[in-house]
């Protein structure tokens, strides 16, 4: 059995369209123990979740064109009228009225901040990025909350400049897409398919 | 700046007292291959009959309402695993829920059941738990466990659980542990702490006899945090019956008043947004002023050092049951040692400590039920059982288990409930040579934290001896 026919999925007149296969069932194997006894049995199957982004798709989308977006409460009567938020929140958490969308590229290119960070070599499956990660948290001018991604060049510090980097080549329209690297990192230094924006 | 309403910090009220009468556990291991989730919880079922003299048909005909908890659904591929457990308990047609919240979905489960009794919808409830984490492999069960941070935001990076929380270890061992080798020290007592009280444990499945220096040498996980850091992941159940006080007093001589509070704190740490800090009975507005000073870059609240939800659950809960002080107020605690640093955290964010002091609650020996530094009894033993790092973390038990060990000291019944011989043969332990009782002598109150986590849930369930209830601000 392959995965490569695997399915794909549009979005037509508001319906799901789904093309080519996405589960692949396989036999199931009996476990015994050291004495031959039977435990148990295995039940593997492979298949895949479809997940729409909603209000955030132009977040995911922003990415592989080399943006940044965050969103504002615009709320004049809000407590929290005029907080930025990164991780972008389509409704201001105080009042709930529809954020509007900011382009935060420049901003974060003039130097966010780690605010802490973390080196692991462990992973989980389904893991795509190179081992270790090097998590960052990173704080940006004038916004209230503190954004978690990864470090692709050099090692971490609490306090470190840092620049975002797009991965604008080949974008797999995640999280992802978004990176950070020092701020002095040459264009030649990035990973493949990673630009400034 | 987040800002809470008066209505939002109202004091929980309920309408009548609640008691924990019984509760019981299985064995905790890694791995349990030779039974069934089910069989696991009927073991934790007739245990907690048998500690009150009936059988489990007669505790049954008790029970009006169930409340289950078990977080990974994903693990064991059924949903609705709770009707599944209530069929093999016999205990149709009543009404059951589950209950999920990550890592305190212990603590959630008698936080629902304790409202159930309160309200007066039932007077004797089940609360039962259960974890099963065995059944895929490792790599699939670090992206199972990842799965419980936002899918977009954070779980593609890495999939493993441990480095979204890592990031806050790492902050905290920065500001507030300085990166002092005497910190370092610190945290690896807890560790050593944890595994030694384990020893004396039958249920428990990781009991270690180790030294500080086993710990700081063990294999780095993410840096601060070594292995040995690190709480266990389990398998096993555990459970509690509550009742109200006409019920109680049938079911048992000795039921305990208990009080179950709840806080929560956003699922990304990344969304936290500064406050000021929400204070509990024992501090002063203005005693966290000069706290960026003392700690350069500690002066953002909650910041990713602080855990708020911890703290709400401390603040609601202490005012329900009259706790000014939680080390004088308390005899013992069992706190959600995730990890050492956690701990650490864990014990500002409950006052048990002020912010950025929370290491001297170690280093004073005040955590030991003897303090090493005097001989005398520590002030307030923490995590006897051993804790998640020494005991077990069966998520959806492990805020139970903790309920019950504190009742069975309170209830002074601690070292019949470990050291009977029988049971150690049962689980297929051996009991060491230099079992001690770890019985906390006249414990009258206390406390179990039970945390999910980056900090997205926190419940504290306050246990009381009905003789020697604290005064209460009915304010
Ligand atoms: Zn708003």
């Amino acid at each position: 059995m392959s995965t490569n026919d695997r399915g794909t999925v549009k979005v037509e007149n508001g319906r799901y369209r789904f093309e080519g296969k996405f589960h692949y069932g396989y036999p199931n194997d009996p476990i015994r123990n050291e004495d031959g006894e039977l435990m148990g049995v295995t039940n593997p199957r492979d298949l895949t979740h479809v997940h729409m982004y909603g209000g955030e798709a132009p977040f995911f989308e922003g990415l592989g064109q080399g943006k940044l977006l965050g969103t504002r409460c615009d709320n004049s009567n809000c407590e929290a009228n005029g907080s930025i938020f990164i991780p972008f929140r389509i409704h201001c958490p105080d009042c709930l009225s529809k954020n509007t969308i900011v382009d935060m590229t420049e901003t974060a290119q003039k130097g966010a901040t780690v605010h802490t960070f973390m080196i692991t070599e462990r992973t989980g499956a389904f893991n795509t990025l190179p081992k270790p990660i090097r998590f960052v948290n990173v704080e940006f001018e004038g916004v209230p909350t503190i954004l978690m991604g990864y470090l692709s060049v050099g090692e971490p510090k609490i306090g470190m400049k840092v620049i975002p980097i797009f991965n604008t080549t080949n974008p797999t329209f995640t999280i992802l897409d978004l990176s950070w690297v020092p701020e002095e990192t040459n264009e030649t230094e990035l990973p493949e398919g990673y630009t400034f924006g | 700046m987040i800002k809470f309403s008066k209505r939002q910090l109202k004091t929980p009220k309920m309408q009548r007292p609640v008691y924990l009468v019984t509760g019981g556990m299985s064995k905790f291991g890694r791995s349990i291959p030779e039974k069934r989730t089910e069989e696991l919880v009927i073991d934790a079922f007739v245990e907690a009959a048998e500690f009150i003299d009936k059988s489990p048909a007669e505790l049954k005909e008790y029970i009006h309402s169930c409340y289950y908890g078990h977080f990974a659904d994903h693990f064991g591929d059924q949903l609705l695993g709770e009707s599944v457990i209530h069929d093999r308990l016999g205990l149709d047609p009543l009404g059951n829920v589950g209950i999920k919240t990550g890592g305190a979905t212990g603590g959630s489960t008698l936080w629902e059941a304790f409202k159930a009794v309160a309200s007066g919808y039932s007077d004797c409830v089940l609360a039962m738990g259960w974890e099963r984490m065995d059944e895929v492999p490792t790599d699939e069960g670090n992206n199972y466990i990842a799965s419980a941070a936002d899918k977009d935001w954070e779980t593609p990076l890495g999939h493993i659980y441990t480095g979204y929380y890592a990031v806050m270890a790492q902050k905290y061992w920065q500001v507030f542990g300085k990166e002092e080798d005497s910190f370092r020290q610190t945290m690896a007592e807890i560790a050593v702490k944890n595994r030694g009280y384990a020893r004396m444990n039958p249920h428990a499945q990781g009991p270690m006899d180790i030294t500080v220096d086993d710990v700081i040498n063990s294999p780095v996980v993410a840096y601060p945090l070594r292995a040995l850091d690190c709480c266990l992941m389990s398998v096993g159940a555990a459970c509690a019956i509550l009742c109200d006080e006409k019920t109680a007093n049938e079911l048992t001589d000795n039921p305990l008043e208990i009080h179950v509070a709840a806080g929560s704190h956003t699922l990304r740490v990344a969304d936290r947004r500064d406050m000021e800090i929400p204070l509990l009975p024992n501090e002063s507005p203005d005693q966290y002023k000069d706290l960026g000073n003392r700690f350069p870059g500690g002066d953002r609240y909650p910041g990713f050092t602080g855990f708020l939800a911890a703290r709400m659950a401390a603040y609601y809960g202490y005012r329900m049951a009259g706790v000014i002080d939680p080390v004088e107020d308390f005899d013992l605690v069992e706190l959600h040692d995730a990890f050492t640093i956690s701990d650490i955290q864990t014990y500002e964010d409950i006052g048990i400590r002020p912010y950025g002091e929370g290491r001297t609650y170690v280093e004073s020996g005040d955590c030991y039920l003897t303090n090493p530094k005097t001989g005398e009894p520590g002030k307030l033993p923490a995590n006897l059982s051993g804790g998640l790092i020494g005991n077990m973390h069966a998520v959806g038990a492990t805020g139970i288990m903790q309920a019950i060990e504190i009742g069975q000291h309170i209830w002074g019944r601690w070292a019949e409930m470990h050291e009977d011989q029988s049971k150690w043969d049962l689980f297929g332990r051996t009991k060491p040579d230099d079992w001690t009782n770890l019985q906390v002598d006249g414990a009258k109150r206390g406390l179990a934290i039970s945390h999910a986590g980056v900090g997205s849930h926190v419940t504290a369930t306050i246990l009381v001896h009905p003789d020697h209830q604290l005064e209460r601000n009915e304010s």
